[in-house]
């Protein structure tokens, strides 16, 4: 500690080039924060506590063909299912294409299976009573000034109503919360009556888009993904089952490796940051020569040189990749609050810690050479101006 | 008594691509403890480069420099760098002040080498610009001091480890009339009544005044001993 205000005088010296080049790292570090923010909402969708207990039931085809409603009975009939619900895609929008959130028509026990949904007593008995009730969750109220009473028109995009009316209006009778805030991307949905649904729907009537099946025992989650794909086996319906987890990763999956792109992008940025960077710290060292030649002249030695000047890389790296995360924090809690539908995660103690790795491991890079150089240094010739 | 600097049959070859150069030639001089010495000569003489040597910034070619009976030629990199923040005070004619740091931080940097707390390292700080007369610009950074004050700064921080050898290579050679004087007396001050040994590379007769003895260099040779170095020499 008592050589920081060495290394940060250092560090200042030319306050212009230093700030624009900590701007730079702070950049770099923002859209960290915000990429890996979206990476772990991918990485995390469907990885709930109660996740792992939940099974999916789709078409063997594709995720768009639907199933029979007859399968629900058969489902419940397999050993280690507890309850069985279903759902189907609606698609509608709301007041414009850019307003997009999930909205399902859903069985009556949806909300069993999906307990992590916290609905009041009270709203869920004026759910089951009303024909065109809707749930909404907290966020997607929250983002709309949605409240209990709303009436909320949706545009079909897929199913119009019988007799050619395109506007389906749900009554607001629900709002959900989700206790756990990694969980809270999935308050960005509404959700009403499947049979409201079936009934009124111009076609696709008496079947279900996905089956959900809670389990008793996770460990059993094989064994119960093949005996359901064993009932339709050979049918016009073939499922596909498989674990909530691995549903929601491949469904993923279909859009784009967020990973790998989060991973290119980054990629791209922290190379062209170490260029940046590693530039400016050698152009700072080059200047300082004859006073790090004058402080081995008094005494330091020359790993006290070569660590000061890492220290220097080091703390220019720390002071802008805090600076970036923290905005980032900032601006991720903002987006969420402001514009629900984006899957983000708050910037949370695992990013902190990938960031401050990335400080260190990029700071001991770009301050590497200038600090040999430093360290190599011979103090008659550097004195000299040789 | 035995001398404080002990210098015997020193040279210094450097090589520049392929040829060689011998900046010292054999040379042989006793500096006395409380000595205050100017060496002089015209340029290329090695003035400079007997100066490194003495203060352990260079290694000799050949031949051996002790000080207080510590033969510092046989010092590794790191060991001549824990010598000199003990032993050696360092004083150059462009004061080479740290530009970010204000007065009382430069002069407190060679005690950052040491155990001294904080608190200790600034009192020690404050007493050796007190000592240069300059206590009252301790917030003060060099550039907003003039020559003369950024030399004295520099003075307070060759003496503020105590060492006991001050090596000065032309502490007054970018510096006015009345700033040089300045110095000078401080320097003369320091070794008359603190007991510094002071070595002095200086091109100016007047400067050299101020020393208690001058020698002379001439192509890497003494060429006007005083009495220690004719001793040594015998």
């Amino acid at each position: 500690m008592k050589y920081l205000h060495l290394v940060w005088s250092a560090l200042f010296r030319r306050k212009t080039r230093t700030l624009f080049t900590l701007l730079s790292v702070l950049a770099a570090f923002l859209l960290f924060g915000l990429l890996n923010s979206v990476r772990q909402a991918f990485a995390n969708a469907g990885q709930s506590v109660a996740g792992a207990s939940r099974m999916i039931t789709i078409s063997k085809v594709s995720f768009m063909v639907n199933l029979p409603l007859s399968l629900e009975m058969r489902l419940q009939a397999v050993p280690g299912v507890a309850e069985v619900t279903y759902a189907n895609w609606f698609g509608g929008i709301y007041q414009d294409p850019k307003n997009f959130f999930a909205n399902e028509a859903v069985a009556p026990n949806f909300f069993d299976v999906y307990s992590e949904l916290k609905l009041p007593p009270a709203q869920m008995a004026a759910w089951q009573a009303t024909r065109t009730g809707a749930v909404v969750g907290a966020s997607l109220a929250a983002k709309f000034h949605w409240k209990i009473g709303d009436q909320i028109p949706l545009q079909a995009t897929i199913f119009p109503q019988k007799g050619g009316v395109n506007t389906w209006t749900f009554n607001l009778v629900g709002i959900y919360h989700i206790a756990n805030p990694r969980e809270r991307q999935q308050e960005n949905a509404l959700f009403f009556h499947w049979k409201y649904f079936d009934e009124a729907a111009a076609f696709g009537g008496g079947v279900a888009g996905w089956y959900v099946e809670k389990i008793a025992q996770p460990k059993d989650a094989d064994r119960i993904a093949q005996a359901i794909d064993a009932i339709s086996a050979n049918s016009d319906h073939e499922t596909k089952t498989q674990s909530e987890d691995s549903f929601q990763a491949s469904f993923v999956s279909q859009f784009a490796d967020i990973g790998l792109i989060v991973g290119g992008i980054m990629g791209a940025v922290f190379f062209t940051l170490v260029l940046l960077t590693g530039n400016t710290m050698a152009q700072a060292v080059r200047e300082r020569i004859p006073e790090l030649a004058i402080l081995k002249t008094i005494g330091f030695s020359n790993r006290s040189v070569l660590a000061l000047v890492l220290a220097e890389a080091v703390l220019l790296l720390a002071l802008g990749g805090a600076a970036g995360l923290g905005l980032a924090d900032v601006a991720v809690s903002l987006i969420r609050a402001r514009l629900g539908a984006i899957p983000m995660l708050p910037v949370g103690l695992e990013s902190w810690l990938q960031g401050v790795g990335l400080m260190a491991v990029i700071g001991l890079l770009v301050g590497a050479l200038p600090a040999r150089r430093g360290m190599r240094l011979r103090i008659v010739d550097a004195l000299a101006g040789r | 008594m035995s001398p404080l600097v002990e210098i015997r049959n020193l040279s210094k070859v450097y090589t520049r691509g392929r040829q060689k150069i011998e900046v010292l030639h054999h040379v042989n001089l006793d500096i006395g403890k409380g000595d205050f010495l100017a060496l002089m000569g015209p340029s290329g003489s090695g003035k400079t480069t007997l100066l490194n040597l003495i203060g352990g910034l260079d290694s000799p070619t050949e031949g051996t420099i002790a000080v207080a009976e510590r033969r510092i030629d046989k010092l590794g990199q790191s060991e001549l760098a824990r010598w000199r923040s003990s032993n050696v005070g360092f004083v150059f004619q462009f004061y080479n002040l740290l530009p970010m740091l204000s007065a009382s931080r430069n002069v407190e940097l060679p005690l950052l080498l040491t155990k001294l707390p904080a608190a200790k390292r600034r009192s020690h700080a404050a007493v050796a610009l007190e000592l240069v007369g300059l206590a009252d610009r301790a917030p003060h950074k060099p550039g907003e001091l003039s020559g003369g004050q950024q030399q004295r700064v520099a003075i307070a921080r060759a003496i503020v480890s105590d060492p006991t050898l001050l090596v000065c290579d032309e502490p007054t050679g970018d510096l006015d009339r009345q700033s040089a004087v300045e110095v000078l007396t401080l320097l003369q001050r320091l070794n008359r009544e603190h007991g510094k040994t002071i070595v002095m590379v200086t091109h100016d007769p007047k400067a050299a005044e101020y020393a208690s003895h001058t020698l002379h260099l001439d192509k890497g040779t003494l060429v006007e001993a005083g009495a220690e170095a004719q001793a040594a020499a015998s």
